[in-house]
């Protein structure tokens, strides 16, 4: 009746169906478990996998949280419009947190000087969110290969009534069995594409073709080169008179701010071309285009411990 | 391709971040920004050369501190296998960061200062690998250019640790004499080690057996969430997701549904991607059965020739966590496969010393980092195997009921 140990050889996953496996895992925990969960999409590629992987958790029935969009204000019109059109194909209810709503009614200051960014305003967005809806758990898309702190975090990730993260003081977890207990005012944020890299997502597009965002791919845009990265020219971002503005052929490996999310020079024009830039690239996505870790060495840590994504 | 999970253990500055850097820095696996940011750090704080273990101590208390507090996980490929490395600390204050990282490990490395040889963290860490059943040890005898690579300080360390892990439950353990600081039998085999006639650490890393690692024998699907759309479309659909836990499902096999006992057969696997013939560890499904059955969150689909244990009375090996002793009459949550219950603690048999592996029987209690033996009597039967048989339906966490910390760790003992 049972299988001896002799064929046990074809009774194999690969490294990425073993990776998905457990992140479907980890989606179905965090439903059964809490009462109001919420899972942040941005329409970023790692939101959309996180997407993905919660409509394979449920399949054939509908995700059973809605998805939040903490809405900056700068967002690339490309990804907003594949928001909506990704969220209304699968029948997912949107909630949008502002960060203008923030600005105007006094809950936070917008930042004054030559390059003004609203990625620290957010948390305080994502904070009020959390706490106006009661959501016990919201759902990140962050994978622990994007950045030092990042690797330090567990799965099940505690934040107290401040929505603080106490990176020395971290629960034990052990197995795949998640302690998700809290009490009201506390929440969990919870990381299902922890264990992902960068080229494990781009596999997975091209594997299961996934739709993006069409501005993660080869496209020609008027940039211009600030602080080593290409920005684009757009209505928040405005070159210096020292900046040349030029067009080039680029893609972005995230997707962030438009004041702070670089583009990569690129003709890279599918999931597959991209596989294969990843593979080769020699600076992680972060580095390499996001200007708001290059605060200081520990800019994610501290922006971590005040409850940022 | 393949994954190997690896994790890191041994005492406090034995070099297991150096070691980890220089594995990934020489298998290639840096990116430019990480090793200049590195690079930075390491010259304006005075060191003399690039402190790797800065690749995986990414907190700032732990480049002030110049240790690890908690697991770091790292992630590399080469073209045999990818591989998911947990940097754990050394320091007995994060014991219980350790045993986190090595709860899901294929393999423990375990680093010992060439100099310094076993220390009692050594042995604790060891003990705790081959408690969790991580069933590949790998011990590295580190720092070998501080003893002139000489061969008899590598082979005493390999003999006095090959005798204690005979006492301990080690399925496959190797040794190799390395320099983390220089990179000597890290990715390449080194010329400073001639009469070391082994593999290298990546090469043995790439070669070491792992797929036998798994239970394919007993099937166990332990409920996680029942699919009922309830849409237009699919009225009457109603599914049992859960991430099967040992042997293998395929429509049409008899099965039975615990608590209930009630037997069916599995009408159909499903997934997102369309049906499923054969389901077997670690794989997320989607189980429909035949018959009309109830079937909730925290049940378990067996096989009815092959049930597990079901039980409130359980006997098993605990890790402690936590500075507030364990005692008998505590009360505490307990998680086991998809279900917490609650768990009073009926005695403590037995602590452990780890150094001597003896047990002391006069032990009423289990402090900090304490490993023993505990009854707990549950509030609702589990459904479980021994630890030793599955690693999923064996094991539990015990949490504080009051700060909803998890305090615990269980491996349960079986009839088998
Ligand atoms: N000479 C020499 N020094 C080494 C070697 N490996 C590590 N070191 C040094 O040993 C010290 C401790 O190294 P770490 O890698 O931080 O030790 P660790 O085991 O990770 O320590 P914890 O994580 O805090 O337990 C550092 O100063 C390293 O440079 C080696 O092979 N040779
Ligand atoms: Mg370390």
């Amino acid at each position: 009746m049972d299988r001896g140990r002799g064929v046990v050889g074809q009774y194999q996953l690969s490294q990425l169906q073993n990776i998905e496996a457990q992140s479907i895992h980890i989606i179905r925990e965090v439903a059964a478990e809490f009462e109001r969960p919420v899972l942040l999409f941005s329409g970023g590629k790692d939101s959309v996998v996180m997407l993905r992987l919660a409509q394979k958790a449920f399949w054939p029935g509908r995700i059973p949280f809605p998805v939040m969009h903490i809405d900056t204000g700068h967002n690339f019109p490309e990804v907003l419009e594949f928001r909506d059109r990704c969220v209304e194909a699968i029948g997912a209810t949107l909630v949008v947190a502002s960060v203008q709503d923030s600005i105007d009614t006094g809950r936070v200051v917008e930042e004054v000087g030559a390059n003004p960014s609203r990625n620290r305003l957010q948390t305080r967005t994502l904070l009020d969110a959390i706490n106006e809806h009661r959501f016990d758990a919201v759902f990140g898309g962050a994978r622990r290969d994007e950045e030092k702190a990042r690797a330090k975090e567990r799965v099940f990730s505690f934040r107290d009534e401040f929505g603080q993260w106490d990176p020395k003081n971290q629960r034990p977890e052990l197995w795949s069995l998640f302690n998700g207990r809290h009490r009201a005012g506390e929440h969990i944020r919870v990381f299902p594409l922890s264990d992902w890299t960068e080229l494990d997502i781009w596999q997975y597009v091209a594997d299961e073709h996934v739709d993006l965002p069409s501005i993660y791919y080869s496209h020609r845009r008027q940039v211009f080169r600030r602080d080593g990265m290409l920005l684009a020219v757009g209505p928040h971002v405005s070159p210096r008179d020292d900046e040349e503005v030029f067009e080039a052929s680029v893609r972005y490996r995230t997707v962030g701010d438009m004041t702070c999310t670089g583009a990569v020079e690129s003709g890279a024009k599918s999931p597959e071309d991209i596989v294969i830039e990843v593979a080769a690239s020699r600076l992680t996505e972060r580095g390499a285009t996001r200007a708001d870790d290059r605060v200081s060495e520990a800019a994610m840590e501290d922006r971590k411990r005040e409850g940022y994504f | 391709m393949e994954l190997l999970r690896l994790a890191t253990a041994g005492s406090v500055d034995d070099g297991k971040s150096t070691l980890i850097g220089r594995l990934l820095f020489d298998s290639k696996a840096i990116f430019e920004d990480q090793l200049e940011s590195v690079e930075r750090f390491s010259r304006q704080r005075g060191d003399d050369y690039t402190d790797l273990a800065l690749l995986t101590d990414g907190l700032r208390a732990e480049r002030e501190q110049g240790i690890t507090i908690d697991v770091a996980y790292r992630y590399f490929a080469t073209p045999a296998r990818k591989f998911i490395i947990a940097d754990t600390p050394g320091h007995i204050q994060y014991t219980r960061n350790m045993v986190t990282g090595n709860s899901t490990a294929d393999l423990t490395l375990v680093l010992v200062d060439a100099r310094k040889g076993i220390v009692e963290q050594t042995r604790r860490h060891a003990f705790l690998a081959s408690l969790l059943r991580v069933p590949h040890l790998l011990l590295c005898v580190n720092k070998m250019d501080l003893v002139d690579y000489d061969r008899d300080v590598f082979e005493s360390i390999r003999e006095e640790f090959a005798a204690f892990a005979s006492r301990l439950d080690v399925a496959d353990l190797s040794f190799v004499p390395v320099s983390a600081l220089q990179g000597d039998n890290v990715v390449q085999r080194s010329a400073n080690m001639p009469w070391y006639e082994g593999a290298s650490l990546l090469h043995h890393l790439e070669q070491v057996y792992i797929s036998s690692d798994r239970n394919l024998i007993d099937p166990r699907l332990p409920v996680q969430w029942v699919v009922r759309p309830q849409t237009n479309g699919q009225p009457d659909y109603r599914g049992y997701a859960g991430r099967v836990a040992g042997g293998v499902f395929k429509a049409g096999d008899e099965v039975m549904v615990l608590p209930s006992g009630l037997t069916t057969r599995v009408a159909g696997i499903d997934s997102f991607g369309g049906p499923i013939d054969e389901a077997f560890p670690p794989m997320s499904v989607t189980v429909r059965l035949t018959d009309d059955v109830d079937v909730s969150r925290g049940d378990l689909i067996c096989r009815p020739l092959n049930q597990p244990t079901v039980g409130q009375d359980l006997d098993a090996m605990v890790a402690w966590m936590t500075e507030r002793p364990l005692h008998p009459g505590d009360f505490l949550a307990l998680k086991h496969t998809t279900r917490w219950v609650r768990a009073v603690i009926r005695d403590v048999h037995y602590r452990l010393d780890v150094n001597t592996l003896h047990r002391d029987e006069s032990a009423s209690s289990l402090g900090l980092n304490d490993v023993g033996r505990v009854s707990l009597r549950v509030t609702q039967p589990l459904f479980y195997d021994s630890y030793r048989r599955n690693r999923q339906t064996g094991s539990f966490i015990l949490a504080a009921e009051d700060t909803n910390v998890t305090v615990g760790a269980g491996m349960l003992h079986g009839p088998d």
